[in-house]
C-alpha cells in the first residue's frame, strides 16, 4: 500500500476488522488518548491489530513498541515513524 | 450429608430448536432437525447429513469484539449461557467473582476456526494467522470464554471424553459445589461440521452414509448403520441447593448420582463397563431400578454398541423393564453437548409429565427395549437415568431427580 500516513481512521478499521468493539465503547468518539486497556483492548488484540498493520502496509513493528504504545494517539505516531524509517529506501 | 445439586437454568442451542422453548415444542412433538450440511458443500464427502442449530445469527446475539475470536461452538455456547444465567435468574455481576466457576465439556474444540487458520497459514503465510488462533480452537475455550464475559472465577475446567464428557462435565461442577463453590456453570456445545472436522469424524468410521435424512440414524433398530453428527448442546446452571433455596430459585431437579467407568481392552472376555455405570449411578443416587421412570440412551446407532446398551439397560431393569427414549434421533449425535442436552430434556420431562420419543426407529425386538416412538408418552416422571459413551470406551451415567 502506498500510503505515508496512518491516520485514526485508519487504525479505527483495523482494530474493528481484527478484535470488534467492545458494548459500550463508541470507537467514533474521542479515543486518541484513551487507553486501549479502557477501550477493552488487551494485549493480544493488540498483537492482531500490530499484526494486521504490518500486513496490510509491508511494515515490520517493533514488539515493545506494540507493548509501550499504550493509547491510539501512540500507536498512530508509532507506526508513522516506522513509515518514515521505511520509506526513503522504497521511495 | 452431603450437599443436594439442583439444576436452576437451562440454555439450549439444539438442532431442532434454538432455545428451551422451541426446543422442548420441537422434541415433544418429534420434529427432526437432521438434513443435507449446508454449511459447507458436503457432495464430495461419503456422508452428507448433519443437525445444524437454525437460525443462530452469532451478531444479533453477541458483542462484535467477540465475533473474531471465537468458533461457531463458542458463539453458541456463549448465548446459551447467557440464556441458561438469565433462566435461572442470576445476574453475575450481582454476586461475590469466586462463589461462581465454570466447568463444560468438549470432544473436538474449535474445528472451523482452526481449518479458517490453517488455511491462512498455508496460503498466504504465518503473519496472516490471526493471533486468536492461541485459544479459540482449543478445548477450553468454552469455559474460558464463558468465565470472562461473565465474570466467573471460581473453579474452572474442562472435560474431555467425547459424549461422555457431557455427564462428566456435570459431575465435576456436582463435585466442585460439594468443594464450597455455590454456582456453576456446566454442560457442553459441540459444533465441528467443516471439512476438517467432517474428515476428523469420519476417521472414527461410525458415520451413517445414507443420504436420507429419516433413514440415516437408527439405533435399535435392524437397519441402524451408525449415526449422523450434529451440532449445539446445552448449558446448565447448577447450584447447591440450599443456595437456590435461600434466593428462591426456581428448581429443575437433582443431579442425584453419577457413575462412570471404563471398558475393558478390546479382545477382552470381561463385560463391557456401561451395566456398571448405571449401577454407580443408581447407587449413588440411592434409588432402586424400579424407582427409574425413563432412561435416555446413548443410542450409538451402531449394531455392537446398540447390544451392548441394550444388554446393559435389560441387565439392571429387566427386559423391556423402563422406557428408553433416544430424542437425539431428532437431532444427530452432537457429541460432548449430547449428554447436557438429554439432562435438560430429562428435566423437562419432569416437568412435563412427557417422555420425548425416538424418532425413525422400528425397533429390533432381539434389543428387548420398551422404547417410546413416534410420539410422546404421557408418564409422571419423578427419576430419569441419562447414559453417554465415548469413543475408546468411556461409560458414563447420571440420575436425574424431581426435588419436592
Amino acid at each position: 500500500m502506498s500510503t505515508s500516513e496512518f491516520t485514526l481512521d485508519d487504525l479505527r478499521r483495523i482494530l474493528l476488522e481484527g478484535a470488534g468493539v467492545d458494548e459500550g465503547v463508541d470507537l467514533d468518539g474521542d479515543i486518541l488518548d484513551e487507553p486501549f486497556e479502557v477501550l477493552g483492548y488487551e494485549s493480544l488484540a493488540l498483537l492482531e491489530t500490530g499484526s494486521r498493520i504490518e500486513r496490510e502496509y509491508g511494515i515490520v513493528l517493533d514488539e515493545d513498541l506494540l507493548t509501550d504504545a499504550d493509547t491510539p494517539r501512540a500507536l498512530i505516531e508509532a507506526v508513522n515513524q516506522q513509515f518514515g524509517a521505511d520509506e526513503p529506501a522504497a521511495a | 450429608m452431603t450437599t443436594t445439586v439442583v439444576v436452576t437454568g437451562l440454555g439450549i442451542a439444539a438442532p431442532n430448536g434454538l432455545g428451551t422453548q422451541d426446543y422442548w415444542a420441537a422434541t415433544r412433538t418429534g420434529k427432526n432437525g437432521i438434513g443435507r450440511v449446508t454449511r459447507f458443500d458436503p457432495s464430495s464427502y461419503p456422508s452428507t447429513l448433519a443437525g445444524e442449530v437454525p437460525g443462530f445469527v452469532a451478531g444479533d446475539l453477541l458483542p462484535s469484539r467477540l465475533l473474531p475470536q471465537t468458533d461457531h461452538m463458542t458463539r453458541m455456547a456463549l448465548v446459551a449461557a447467557d440464556w441458561a444465567l438469565a433462566d435461572a435468574g442470576i445476574d453475575p455481576a450481582e454476586l461475590p467473582q469466586y462463589d461462581m466457576g465454570v466447568v463444560t465439556a468438549s470432544s473436538s474444540g474449535g474445528f472451523e476456526f482452526g481449518q479458517g487458520e490453517l488455511e491462512k497459514l498455508w496460503s498466504q503465510g504465518s503473519q496472516y494467522v490471526s493471533a486468536y488462533q492461541s485459544f479459540a480452537w482449543f478445548y477450553a475455550v468454552n469455559s474460558g470464554q464463558i468465565s470472562i464475559r461473565n465474570g466467573l472465577k471460581g473453579p474452572s475446567g474442562v472435560i474431555v471424553s467425547d459424549e461422555a464428557g457431557g455427564l462428566d462435565a456435570v459431575a465435576h461442577g456436582r463435585r466442585l459445589i460439594r468443594k464450597g463453590t455455590p454456582m456453576i456453570v456446566s454442560g457442553g456445545v459441540d459444533a465441528s461440521i467443516c471439512p476438517w472436522g467432517w474428515v476428523a469424524q469420519m476417521a472414527g468410521d461410525r458415520l451413517s452414509t445414507s443420504d436420507e435424512p429419516t433413514r440415516a440414524y437408527l439405533p435399535f433398530d435392524a437397519d441402524a448403520s451408525g449415526y449422523v453428527p450434529g451440532e449445539g448442546g446445552a448449558i446448565l446452571i447448577m447450584e447447591s441447593a440450599e443456595s437456590a433455596c435461600a434466593r428462591g430459585a426456581r428448581i429443575y431437579g437433582e443431579i442425584a448420582g453419577y457413575g462412570s467407568t471404563f471398558d475393558p481392552r478390546p479382545g477382552s472376555d470381561r463385560e463391557p463397563g456401561l451395566r456398571k455405570a448405571v449401577e454407580l449411578a443408581l447407587a449413588d443416587a440411592d434409588v432402586a431400578p424400579g424407582d427409574v421412570d425413563v432412561v435416555f440412551a446413548d443410542a450409538a446407532g451402531v449394531p455392537e454398541l446398540d447390544r451392548i446398551e441394550a444388554e446393559a439397560i435389560s441387565a439392571v431393569f429387566g427386559v423391556r423393564g423402563v422406557p428408553v427414549t433416544a430424542p437425539k434421533t431428532m437431532t444427530g449425535r452432537l457429541y460432548s453437548g449430547a449428554a447436557p442436552l438429554d439432562v435438560a430434556t430429562a428435566l423437562l420431562a419432569i416437568e412435563e409429565g412427557l417422555i420425548p420419543p425416538t424418532v425413525h426407529v422400528d425397533p429390533d425386538e432381539e434389543y428387548g427395549l420398551d422404547l417410546v416412538l413416534t410420539q410422546s408418552r404421557p408418564a409422571q416422571v419423578r427419576t430419569a437415568l441419562v447414559l453417554a459413551r465415548g469413543y475408546g470406551g468411556f461409560n458414563s451415567a447420571v440420575v436425574v431427580r424431581a426435588v419436592d
